[in-house]
């Protein structure tokens, strides 16, 4: 069977759902953020593989946006968890209940 | 042998995102951040298969040559030590693996039979430098211009964010 869009789909969906997987297993601020980062490239390659397989040029320049952006966050989310850590000294999620009660 | 390319590539980017969000040997960050990379590079080889040149290489260097470094710099400055309180919770991985797999199921079920999928039309687009470059800065000049500014908004928020209070 030849490959088609609907693999690449399937790939992009299950590492998705990976990602999903990360976000509510994990408690480390760092393992969290770095679940995120594998939701993010699930849909990059999903927008790819729609692209090649539209014979559209736009798909691309959407992923490229989403990588530009993607560096941005990165860069202000792992400020934030500095800022965090100097203020509770902790990055287990477990621990930062204060808005909780 | 582009299958043969595609299945290799698929299941490095699957086993090593696993292996990224729950590693059954090893719940180091340091450690998810090294799968990390592998995924990206394995997910840079489907852009090629697709492709797409100039997102592979985009894809190598940011996210491998600089996130990734940000990633592991924090890790290292942050300096976390080693806790009993590593292992996963039962009811974590419950939750967890109910609500991945729901979605998986619910998206499969989508690619599978409900969407209407285009067929390949005519020749594949190749995302060479020059096309992409074209289409950046002739069709999505304005989205382009209004990245650099989010970009530089998102340098000066970092800076203060980063900042010692000591000088108020």
């Amino acid at each position: 069977m030849s490959v088609g869009l609907e693999h690449y789909l399937a790939v992009s969906g299950i590492l998705f759902c990976l990602g999903v997987l990360g976000v509510i297993l994990r408690r480390n601020l760092l393992n969290l953020y770095m679940s995120l980062e594998v939701m993010l490239n699930a849909a990059n390659l999903a927008l790819v593989a729609f692209a090649r397989y539209n014979g559209d040029l736009n798909g691309q320049v959407l992923v490229f946006f989403v990588i530009t952006v993607a560096a941005a966050e990165v860069a202000v989310g792992l400020a934030l968890i500095v800022a965090l850590y100097r203020k509770c000294r902790t990055t287990w999620v477990d621990d930062l209940a204060t808005m909780k009660h | 042998m582009q299958d043969v390319l595609f299945y290799i590539f698929a299941a490095l980017t699957l086993v090593c995102g696993f292996l990224v969000v729950a590693n059954p040997f090893s719940r180091n960050p340091v450690t998810s951040a090294m799968f990390l990379v592998l995924t990206i590079l394995s997910m840079a080889g489907l852009f090629v298969l697709l492709g797409a040149f100039f997102l592979a290489a985009v894809q190598v260097l940011v996210y491998a040559g600089a996130v990734i470094v940000l990633f592991l710099f924090v890790i290292m400055l942050l300096d976390l030590q080693v806790e009993e309180r590593q292992r996963y919770r039962l009811r974590n991985l419950l939750w967890g693996g109910a609500a991945s797999l729901a979605l998986l199921a619910a998206l499969l079920e989508a690619v599978r039979g409900r969407l209407t999928l285009p067929a390949e039309t005519g020749p594949p687009v190749e995302g060479d430098p020059g096309a992409l470059g074209e289409a950046l800065f002739t069709a999505h000049l304005l989205p382009f211009e209004v990245m650099s500014i989010l970009l530089l908004v998102a340098m000066i928020g970092v800076i203060l964010l980063s900042r010692k209070e000591a000088g108020r």
